[in-house]
């Protein structure tokens, strides 16, 4: 915080989860959701900076027409491991384990999730996953795209499918463990008073994040799975020449992985839900329809996977009604742009780090959002398909978008988790080359699609030179971007001014727990008397609108 | 690329300017969106800075009529755009009757295409202008795509089935067309030229270039596919033996060392007694053909060998030194 706000410290917790016990069995055995979120923090952490090393080498391979850097056959490596590090073991997980895992029992009032141990396992289950996936990446590497297309996949490739298809297959499960931890927690472990319309917005956009982890990861699992049996076994499930479809994959594939996109952007737009009402000062607007859009996009998003196919040669009539379900899917994303517009309308608004976040956040969800309008109109993705301008589109939506959300969510909430300030002015401006260097990076990469450039290019003739140069180039401010949060928050764990339970102050319930929380996370159950978002009846807050003596910060303990 | 505007390439066939109509409608709608919505947040964020450490907002909770409106809005535009998009695809996959049909194979990684009186190209296609022109694509592995950026069209090419394109090219000139579907290792260098020409000189060109069987080329070509040559001498230099792109006339590293021009007699060697001469990094594999082919079989093998000159080089082919004046 800086502008000087008396903050309500009462007096610094003698006991909190961190250091409640100490021994690493402590820590690799515990239960506690808030240790498991650390615990998926370092291990998402560890992904990102594998599949940022891989998108490195990539924008510095592709400087030059010929490539500048690898062989062919490491260039294609190269960007299948940066795709499957990042979308299965970093994207996915990051926002829904890490601050979703830490914060949906505090939000909802509650001691835990609902089944603690399922929660610790899922965890062993993503290391084991990404074991697999990392015996593949170093045993001869990974070459079929992310997207692992068959019959390239299953029968043509030379590389180590088999491990890493095993090993997604594995991840899978525990992305379904999250998933159904979280429906059964919000729907059995609400504090008194804490309905289902006075649920934050995070745990509404978690929860339907959870829906789609329970019902496409399986689809997603299981298809990889016949991948890997077509190629130990000699099956033909899509391979032509034993009878199989090969479209058969990218129908299954894509039913997951389509809404899948969901599982990383949903939790986002949670994220952003908390930010900007918390620091306007202002009541979200039209929680309702921000909540029920979040619902309506779960929904409606596991019927537009075909969009994917549209020049696969599948029917036209199917075509024309997956493009008409992709246009129903953009409408309430721009509701809840619209409402987050609208909310900051006659707020007190912070400039604080993580509302220059959220900010960003809706600036390259919108880029990206409104080129998913291209992708979506049928006479125009006959020409920009697999091209460069669907590299650009899902970078927005998925780095632009849900990284924004992440990166600002770690702010937003830093103070709770560790009980540390970040520091303000540094974090202002590492949240400002984030954003200057996402955009130079791919805004470039949305002209070359529809010049014409095919994605997974290891080189490319030499008009596409200057655009593919600009790109690297603004790389290079984007690693600048990601490296300084990484560093100057390992710094305020140990040097950050302390935090004190609200720092904001906001409305939620995890503010009225000390920072960081005890293991129990509440000193007494807390009782919901109030609505979402509410500034004006929450004198506890020390704000202008309640002028009333500060209550503790927790009850009386 | 001679194009008017920096990020549109060259309009080449019936269906560019009608995609790019529908482009510039869309991005106009969308252009407006984005900056009606960032004006708004820049406002808002100067505007209403917290200018006193308590201070809260207005209390506003929202307002049913402004969220009708953006949910009507939005989707008229959504289905305009969808509707109108819908228009150009459905043309775009309803060929019309009086198409000249072309045969295109695609292969890892490389294209054949075969025009109607059997002529066969290998990573170029000649079309005439203002002709409609239908691709019959089929694929011998795995999904390639044939996209050709100036004509605005691309489809897939899916094995074990055919799939069709159709385009009208209405400029002449040579256009970049590429394989758009991942497909392996040399994905990137599996791509050509489309040359529109007129009609009459497409004709001339036609009844010049010499097709059928009887051209030793594709003789040779059909040689080595039957004969399982191709199973191992992969075109990229992944296979049991050498990639055979490019080799002719080029200077080849052989195991004990010396190295060796291949020229017809080397090739002619190589054919019928393979372990004469070891490329350096392979294993000696290679069966005798020694009176299994006819002089004028190896004569048509060798003709097909010289004509894989025109083919990208592999990166990687073991063994092989460049031919000069190439990478």
């Amino acid at each position: 915080m800086s502008e000087g706000l008396v903050l309500p410290v009462a007096k610094q917790p003698h006991e909190h989860y961190l250091n409640a016990t100490y021994g690493i069995r402590s820590w690799l055995l515990t239960t506690d959701h808030k240790r498991i979120a650390l615990l998926y923090l370092a291990s998402v952490t560890f992904f990102f900076f594998i599949g940022g090393f891989f998108a490195t080498l990539i924008r510095i391979h592709l400087l030059t027409p010929a490539g500048a850097l690898v062989s062919p056959e490491t260039y294609n490596k190269l960007f299948t491991m940066h795709g499957v590090a990042m979308i299965f073991f970093f994207l996915i997980p990051s926002i829904p384990a890490v601050l979703g895992n830490f914060l949906i029992p505090l939000m909802i009032g509650a001691k835990d999730l609902a089944f603690p141990k399922l929660n610790l396992l899922s965890w062993y289950i993503y290391l084991v996953g990404g074991a697999f996936v990392l015996y593949s990446f170093s045993t001869g590497g990974l070459d079929t795209g992310w997207t692992f297309y068959t019959p390239l996949s299953s029968i043509y490739s030379n590389s180590a499918v088999t491990p890493a298809v095993l090993g997604i297959f594995i991840n899978g499960f525990s992305s379904i463990l999250t998933g159904l931890n979280f429906v059964v927690t919000i729907h059995t472990m609400r504090a008194p008073g804490m309905t289902w319309f006075r649920l934050p917005l995070f745990v509404w956009a978690h929860y339907a994040t959870s829906l789609i982890m329970i019902l496409g990861t399986p689809v997603l699992a299981i298809t990889l799975l016949l991948v890997g049996l077509e190629r130990m076994l000699h099956l033909g499930f899509f391979n032509p020449a034993l009878g199989g479809d090969p479209i058969l994959f990218q129908h299954l594939f894509w039913f997951y992985s389509h809404p899948a996109v969901y599982i990383m952007v949903l939790p986002a737009m949670g994220v952003v839900s908390e930010i900007i009402p918390a620091l306007a000062r202002k009541p979200i607007f039209g929680y309702s329809f921000i909540a029920g859009s979040s619902i309506a996009i779960a929904v409606i998003g596991f019927l537009v996977w075909a969009h994917h196919m549209f020049v696969t040669g599948e029917s036209t009539y199917a075509a024309l009604a997956f493009s008409f379900l992709s246009y129903l899917v953009a409408i309430p994303s721009a509701v809840k742009v619209f409402n987050w517009t609208s909310t900051l309308y006659k707020g007190a608004i912070s400039w604080d780090t993580p509302m220059i976040y959220a900010l960003g956040f809706i600036g390259l969800f919108l880029i990206g959002g409104l080129t998913g309008l291209f992708l979506a109109c049928l006479g125009i993705v006959i020409h920009v398909h697999d091209t460069y301008f669907v590299v650009a589109h899902f970078h927005y939506i998925m780095v632009g978008g849900a990284v924004m959300g992440y990166v600002g969510g770690l702010h937003f909430w830093w103070p709770k988790i560790t009980g540390k300030m970040y520091p303000e002015a540094i974090s202002r401006l590492a949240a400002i080359i984030l954003f200057v260097g996402f955009n130079l990076t791919f805004f470039p990469q949305f002209i070359l699609g529809y010049l014409g450039m095919p994605r997974r290019y290891h080189s490319y003739p030499p008009e596409f030179q200057v655009l593919n140069v600009l790109s690297t180039a603004g790389a290079s401010i984007l690693a600048l971007g990601y490296l300084l949060p990484m560093a100057y928050l390992i710094w305020s764990m140990r040097y950050g001014e302390a935090a004190g339970p609200n720092p904001w102050p906001a409305t939620g319930l995890e503010w009225q727990t000390d920072s960081p929380p005890p293991t129990e996370n509440f000193h007494v159950t807390p009782v919901v008397t109030w609505e979402p978002y509410d500034f004006k009846s929450r004198p506890d807050l020390g704000l202008a609108a309640g002028a009333q003596p500060l209550a503790p910060a927790h009850g009386d303990d | 690329m001679q194009s008017q505007l920096p990020f549109v390439p060259e309009q080449a066939s019936n269906f560019a300017p009608q995609v790019d109509a529908l482009m510039a409608f869309i991005s106009a709608v969308c252009f407006f969106f984005a900056v009606v919505i960032t004006i708004a947040i820049i406002y808002f964020f100067f505007q209403y800075r917290r200018k006193e450490p308590h201070a809260v907002g207005a209390q506003l909770h929202g307002d049913s009529r402004l969220e009708t409106l953006w949910i009507v809005i939005p989707l008229i535009l959504a289905m305009t755009m969808f509707s109108w998009g819908a228009v150009v695809y459905v043309d775009y996959r309803r060929a019309p009757a009086d198409t000249l049909d072309i045969y295109v194979i695609a292969k890892q990684w490389m294209w054949k295409a075969q025009q109607p009186n059997g002529i066969r190209e290998i990573d170029e296609l000649h079309v005439p202008v203002n002709r409609n022109v239908r691709l019959i694509l089929a694929s011998e592995d795995v999904i390639h795509n044939f996209y050709v950026p100036a004509f605005r069209v691309k489809m897939d090419v899916v094995p074990g089935r055919y799939n069709t394109m159709w385009f009208r090219p209405t400029k002449t000139g040579r256009y970049h067309f590429f394989c758009s579907q991942y497909c392996g290792t040399s994905h990137a260098v599996m791509g050509g030229w489309v040359t529109v020409m007129e009609a009459a000189e497409y004709g001339t060109w036609l009844s010049g270039s010499t097709g059928g069987e009887s051209n030793p080329v594709l003789a040779g070509e059909k040689l080595f596919a039957e004969r399982a040559c191709i199973s191992c001498h992969i075109a990229n230099g992944t296979g049991r033996a050498p990639s055979l792109n490019g080799v002719y006339g080029a200077q080849v590293l052989l195991a004990d060392g010396s190295k060796v021009t291949a020229d017809d007699a080397y090739i002619r060697e190589s054919i019928l007694q393979p372990s004469a001469k070891i490329v350096a990094g392979y294993q000696p594999l290679m069966p005798s053909f020694q009176g299994q082919l006819t002089e004028e079989q190896i004569l048509a093998l060798t003709a097909y060998i010289k004509s894989l000159q025109s083919q990208p080089v592999p990166a990687k082919g073991a063994g092989i030194a460049p031919p000069a004046g190439k990478k």
